[in-house]
């Protein structure tokens, strides 16, 4: 298992350096190149000039790459051209926003995706079978930005049950630990905190579960039937097992296999699914950060982002693999 | 094989040396007897061969989507906004850009006219026949879809069509070839779809042309995974070694074997990205990366100036959003009864 991972990790290396390099020409292709990103329209050609030297612009590529690697690996992702703060420390403050919204929103789809999904399955042209389907195909055409508005719309604005923006009330005076507002107030034990903090995140996860939701439903539902027709589960059932046995170590067991994959795969979804979210909630995380970037050209930010969610999504997909290195043994041998 | 090789005489060796010179101009200069035979015997081969055939993957896969009502709907769905894009802008009452109505909007008291006999939708906020402006934009929102698409599955296929023909018939070399090629594409995979498009949006400034671009670069991995995957499977049949033994070339193999037998997947992949391309260019405009010609009415562009108004005109929101949701929707049932139609563990 542990040489496993290691090989795992090894082959994330080419990955990580050929997106860099990609990131690294993109920044250098925009239009107006880098000094145009920094200074923004305000440059006069003797600045620029002057910047293009101090950035070592009229520096071989090669050269530029390698200090632009060093930066990288010192954690260094230059300085928001809108904030004027480091790129690194904006992220460290809104991260776990995102955070808590998106691991909410997979809660969400997963507890209520796998369960639908096996009983759709089990119950095939069933009524449960076909409005789940029609449901799941239907879920998935709907623009999430739309869905958030009209979400918003009915259960913030006219019902009034939730709050319709922000991560917490801002009479709310919560000390703050980890900036995982949820967390924080059970750990102060401000529970009221902690009580506004979960109204706030209700809608915009719910809305941003959607999508993840109809895939993992599909999914399952396709697998569990799969499943379902194999000799094993045949014979587990002629042998006498009871109906819980049968469903957790035979059914589930082996269907929930290409599930995982399924949901590590979501992960991409799932943080441009947070960018349209937190915009229209105008929940302070990462994705509303980058929403703002996007309209002010804020391209070391916008960098900064690519880089940091491809990390996120090959370290959540390796940890795919070693979960599914847990469930099915027979991966740790190839 | 030609069915000349496989006339009775040839077959047995007794073609007189005459004829056997006539083979290749045809039934020339064979006594009347020999040609009735020959077209006799012609008729009979392809008449089994056509029976051998039985159905084809295709036929077989039209008969099962045709009976499949999902993709009955869908296919209507998608005919009819496909009329729409095309004959409706001929036939709207008004046009799409006239604000010759602005007087009527004062957004400073809410006010936006609605539906009425003259303006079967209403007003935008501008003043302009929403009608005109949801039937024009169902053109501009098809085209963005199949160019982006189109543009996905061309790139997209070159660069899988590539790997996975390096690696099913080029040996070591060719895993070589394949495995940069994938590195590559596993990287653009490995990028939020809709991070990877506002990259491109970013670098190519705001028009019409990047949405396309944009868009299409987001299907370029799944296309280029697909089709490898599909390729290599094909790579182990026993067409490929019978063709392999007979001498064919590799190229000719790849292209002309393998390929059009690995199609079919990619083809249902395309039929799904018609609708998230659909979905992702309403996304771009959103984040203000969308066609900035207010010119074109574009259904993206139009939800998203409504989306600000919902308060005051919530069927300005209504009308582009049923709008790309049916037409999604469609192309979503369409390729998801192709899928099913074309699984060969489903079939039967």
């Amino acid at each position: 298992m542990f040489r496993y991972i290691v090989r795992r990790l090894l082959q994330l290396i080419p990955t990580l350096l050929g997106l860099s390099l990609i990131l690294f020409l993109w920044l250098h292709r925009l239009p107006g190149g880098p000094e145009t990103a920094i200074l923004g329209e305000r440059g006069t050609p003797e600045t620029r000039a002057q910047l293009r030297h101090d950035l070592g612009l009229d520096q071989p590529l090669w050269v530029q790459y390698g200090r632009f690697m060093k930066r990288m690996f010192t954690g260094d992702l230059g300085v928001s051209i809108n904030t004027h703060r480091p790129v690194v420390t904006e992220f460290m403050e809104r991260f776990p926003g995102t955070v808590e919204l998106t691991v909410s929103a997979l809660i969400i789809a997963i507890g209520l995706g796998i369960p639908l999904g096996y009983l759709a399955a089990r119950k095939r042209g069933g009524l449960l079978d076909y409005s789940s389907v029609a449901g799941s195909l239907l879920g998935v055409c709907v623009p999430i930005f739309v869905l958030a508005y009209l979400i918003k719309e009915v259960f913030a604005v006219k019902l009034g049950w939730f709050p319709s923006a922000g991560r917490q009330d801002v009479a709310i005076d919560a000390t703050r630990v980890t900036n995982f507002y949820v967390l924080d107030g059970i750990l102060t034990g401000e529970w009221d905190a902690a009580a506004d903090a979960l109204k706030h995140l209700v809608l915009p996860a719910v809305t941003l579960a959607t999508i993840p939701l109809a895939i993992i439903v599909r999914m399952t539902r396709a697998s569990v039937l799969e499943v379902l027709g194999e000799d094993y589960v045949r014979t587990a059932q002629a042998k006498g097992l009871t109906e819980r046995t049968v469903r957790g170590r035979h059914i589930m067991r082996n269907a929930l296999l290409p599930v995982v994959t399924t949901i590590g795969l979501l992960t991409g979804g799932l943080l441009s699914g947070a960018v349209l979210t937190e915009t229209v909630y105008a929940f302070t995380g990462i994705g509303q950060f980058i929403a703002e970037s996007i309209d002010h050209r804020d391209y070391p930010v916008l960098m900064g982002f690519i880089m940091f969610v491809a990390i996120i999504y090959v370290t959540v997909n390796l940890l795919v693999d070693v979960a599914y290195g847990v469930i099915d043994p027979r991966v740790r041998v190839r | 094989m030609t069915p000349d090789n496989l006339t009775p005489e040839a077959a047995s060796g007794a073609t007189a040396p005459e004829q056997r010179q006539d083979e290749s101009s045809g039934l020339k200069g064979l006594t009347p007897k020999a040609k009735k035979q020959r077209l006799d015997r012609l008729a009979e081969l392809a008449a089994v061969h056509a029976d051998e055939k039985g159905r084809s993957l295709w036929a077989e896969a039209f008969r099962r989507v045709r009976k499949n009502p999902a993709a009955v709907i869908g296919a209507i769905v998608l005919l009819l906004f496909v009329l729409v894009a095309i004959i409706g802008p001929f036939l709207v009452p008004y046009s799409p850009t006239s604000t010759a109505w602005a007087d009527q909007v004062k957004e400073g008291q809410n006010i936006i006219p609605g539906p009425s006999s003259e303006h079967w939708f209403g007003l935008d906020h501008n003043g302009r026949d929403e009608f005109s402006r949801v039937i024009v934009g169902a053109r501009q929102t098809l085209l963005v879809g199949v160019v982006a698409t189109s543009l996905g599955l061309l790139v997209g296929c070159l660069l899988g069509g590539l790997a996975g023909s390096a690696y099913a018939l080029g040996g070591r070399r060719g895993r070589q070839v394949d495995n940069a090629i994938m590195r590559v594409v596993d990287m653009l995979l490995a990028m939020p779809s809709l991070l990877l498009a506002v990259s491109v949006a970013a670098l190519l400034g705001p028009s019409l042309i990047t949405v396309m671009i944009a868009v299409g670069v987001i299907s370029v991995p799944v296309f280029a995974r697909l089709l490898r995957g599909s390729m290599i499977a094909q790579g182990h049949a026993e067409y490929v070694t019978a063709a392999t033994a007979l001498g064919v070339r590799r190229g000719r193999i790849a292209l002309g074997h393998v390929l059009p037998n690995s199609l079919a997947p990619v083809l249902v992949q395309a039929t799904l990205t018609l609708a998230t391309a659909i979905i992702e260019a309403a996304a771009l405009s959103f984040l203000g990366l969308g066609n900035p010609d207010p010119a074109v009415p574009e259904w993206g562009v139009m939800l998203t100036d409504a989306l600000t108004r919902l308060e005051v005109a919530p069927r300005l929101t209504i009308y582009p959003a049923v709008g790309i949701i049916i037409t999604a929707f469609g192309f979503t049932l369409l390729g998801e009864a192709m899928r099913e139609a074309l699984d060969p563990k489903l079939r039967k």
